[in-house]
């Protein structure tokens, strides 16, 4: 599974990774990152692009896996 | 509680601060500063003592409100992180560069949107500027620019930045202690309390809305994506609407006594400097606030980079002068910046650059 690593970076660092990410992607990618706010943001980008989206909290981090 | 997972939502959070800032500039805030946050940083900075401007100091709770809003609610929901060490040094002059722009503008975004709600085609004109430094940085981004991953600190660290804030209420309390003006725009303020509660409500909505200036251009440029440049239009219209119902509406440039000045070429450099400088530091001088009071110590320190570009605008004479009427002559004068504030300017905009392109994201060593 293709894996972003987003972890501590900085509005919109995580969404342009998850949107590059996304683009070339045949299978599902998951996404990691620090903040409530950027797990929402992440979720909200794969909703506006009919992807389904599952998060979990892990350890100081959260995972995104899109569909 | 979630406030931006929907257009209508971060309209509301709009709403409700349009509403704040409207009852700040009703009871006694200048009328279209009402709220912001680098005429308040300076004024505050003033009340420290950090410059000697009589005229703009006092210690304005609404910016204590705003930092300890964003930290209560974020505790609350569980969306508080004790985080640090992205580009501390670097994130401390873009705050720097933020407030001296402002400065030269005289207003940061938030007051900028205040402006143009009250009719002062400057601040449109400003507007240019700012979507123009949004866009370079936002051109930056795309070119791989990032100031590095923030790691967890020490709980504690987090809470450092509020705790200053509690400090300076205190302080704030002790008569004569802080510096105060009695003449002057720092000398116009709603009471305090209703500041403080105006500043944790304002503070407290713009965390779960994710309200940002910098940030709702940034996302129109990068992704079509018009989300937080819903909660501008929701502010915009309230305090559309409240200018019109109290009068308080004055369309044109070179109005005197409103803090403002129709110097175009300087109004689009400062509002440039900062917009650009914003999308690098991740977020506008509010976002700012909320960020540190949410436990970011990387924001922390850009206000206090704020704090300090506050009190060198006024130490070295780089801050704008608003467009006046002679109390004897009865004759308006203009309103210019200062030749060190351009000289300033330019050198913030040389050192965003620098910034902007030497500031690389390396998978490997971030």
């Amino acid at each position: 599974m293709k894996e972003v690593d987003a972890r501590g970076l900085s509005c919109p660092e995580p969404l342009m990774l998850t949107a590059e990410a996304l683009k070339g992607a045949s299978g599902p990618v998951k996404i990691l990152v620090t903040e409530p706010y950027q797990k929402m943001n992440v979720e909200k980008y794969a909703r506006d692009h009919g992807k389904k989206s599952t998060a979990s909290e892990k350890d100081g981090y959260f995972e995104v896996v899109i569909e | 509680m979630n406030l931006s997972d929907s257009k209508k939502k971060l309209a509301l959070a709009g709403v409700i601060c349009g509403l704040v800032a409207a009852c700040l500039a009703f009871m006694g805030n200048p009328a279209n500063m009402a709220f912001c946050i680098a005429c308040f940083i300076r004024d505050t900075a003033g009340a420290l003592g950090m410059h000697q401007a009589e005229v703009v100091q006092y210690a304005r709770p609404e910016i204590i409100g705003l930092v300890l809003g964003a930290f209560i609610i974020s505790i609350a929901t569980k969306e508080y992180r004790s985080t640090g060490g992205s580009s501390p040094m670097v994130r401390f002059v873009l705050g720097m560069i933020i407030v001296i722009g402002s400065l030269v503008f005289l207003g940061c975004p938030l007051r900028m949107v205040i402006r143009m709600s009250a009719g002062d085609l400057n601040a449109w004109v400003a507007l240019i500027g700012f979507i123009l430094g949004v866009a370079t940085g936002v051109f930056a981004l795309k070119k791989g620019f990032s100031l590095g991953r923030a790691h967890a600190v020490n709980k504690v660290g987090g809470t450092m930045f509020p705790v200053i804030m509690v400090g300076i209420l205190i302080m704030a309390m002790i008569p004569s202690l802080l510096k105060a003006s009695e003449a002057g725009p720092g000398s116009m303020h709603a009471p305090i309390i209703a500041s403080l509660v105006c500043g944790l409500v304002f503070g407290a909505v713009a965390q779960k809305s994710r309200m940002c200036f910098a940030g709702s251009i940034r996302d129109i440029i990068l992704m079509k994506n018009f989300d937080l440049f819903s909660v501008i239009a929701g502010l915009f219209v309230v305090m559309l609407v409240f200018n019109l119902a109290t009068s308080r509406f004055v369309l044109g440039f070179n109005t005197p006594g409103i803090i403002a000045h129709s110097d175009h070429l300087w109004n689009i450099l400062g509002m440039y400097t900062v917009g650009f400088a914003a999308t690098l530091a991740g977020g506008c001088p509010l976002r700012q606030l909320i960020l540190a009071g949410q436990g970011s110590s990387d924001s922390a320190v850009t206000v206090m980079g704020m704090f300090v570009g506050a009190a060198l605008c006024h130490n070295l004479g780089l801050a704008a002068s608003g467009t006046a009427m002679n109390a004897e002559t009865q004759e308006v004068v203009a309103g210019a910046v200062p030749p060190h504030g351009k000289v300033a300017c330019i050198i913030c905009i040389i050192v965003c650059f620098v910034i902007a392109f030497t500031s690389k994201r390396d998978e490997n060593k971030n």
